[in-house]
């Protein structure tokens, strides 16, 4: 064990697949079961893990995917992607991993901040009205780095 | 590996301080750890918790994730942070006396 302690992190979700969504997830209730203070900031694409109209809808990229090993013309057959990631959900369950709208509100519940990528919202006319309402506040990269002050920075 | 002395006994602990052998616990063990972990006094909802914790490791070899925490102690997880500000089951764990969950969730 290392002799110094993390005690803060913020951590930039910045893709919309299910692969470029959970591992940020993992690492905020991570922290938080650390006790680490941890802050989490949307970004782009990655802005539909809060977007109440998406984030039940988010699936693995199937296409320019290797990490599936798949033939790059099946990744492409249409259904493949939602059943992929219905075959990945199974999965995820019994091994007590949450769907990602349960999975966003347990981490805001433990007391990680939720924050909107305020250039991507206007990018997407996207609102507060869209995101749910654990997310705390839009806000510019500046604000982001304020908020981050102290802390370490992981980008996903 | 090393032994302090817990409510007057002699208990071997874990480098992080989370006891090897899950019988050398008891109530007064459970304070003295609570203490040292900022908690001042275990209040019922503290308990019901570490108990929900210990129980589940005894019966399943296991300790439960934070999300079946949340979901069957009977404690949402709001208030589970709030009793247990530096992580609830980590120091759950170890004011019960079982081993440091090693789960990621």
């Amino acid at each position: 064990m290392s002799d110094t302690t993390i005690e803060k992190v913020s951590i930039i979700i910045s893709k919309g697949s299910l692969e470029g969504i959970y591992p940020g997830l993992i690492m905020a209730n991570g922290a938080r079961m650390e006790g680490i203070e941890a802050n989490l900031f949307f970004t782009f694409f990655g802005l539909d893990a809060i977007n109440k109209a998406k984030h039940e809808h988010v699936k693995v990229a199937t296409v320019g995917n290797p990490g599936l090993h798949l033939a790059t013309w099946a990744g492409g057959v249409p259904g493949i992607s939602s059943l992929v990631t219905h075959q990945l959900a199974g999965e995820m369950e019994k091994l007590d991993i949450p769907p990602i709208p349960e999975f966003v509100e347990m981490i805001a519940d433990s007391g990680a901040g939720l924050y909107a990528c305020k250039a991507s919202g206007d990018l997407f006319k996207l609102s507060r009205d869209d995101f749910i309402p654990q997310v705390k506040d839009t806000i510019t990269v500046g604000e982001f780095y304020a908020l981050a002050g102290g802390g370490q920075i992981i980008f996903t | 590996m090393t032994t302090i002395t817990l409510a007057g006994s002699p208990i071997e602990v874990d480098a992080e301080g989370f006891l090897l052998d899950a019988q050398q616990w008891n109530a007064q063990i459970a304070e003295e750890i609570a203490r040292e972990n900022a908690i001042e006094q275990l209040t019922d909802r503290h308990w019901q918790v570490v108990n929900f914790m210990r129980d589940t490791y005894l019966e399943t070899g296991s300790a439960p994730s934070i999300r079946s925490l949340g979901k069957t102690s009977g404690v949402p997880i709001k208030e589970l942070y709030e009793l247990f500000p530096k992580g609830p089951a980590k120091l759950a764990a170890k004011i019960g006396g079982i081993p440091k969950p090693r789960g990621c969730i």
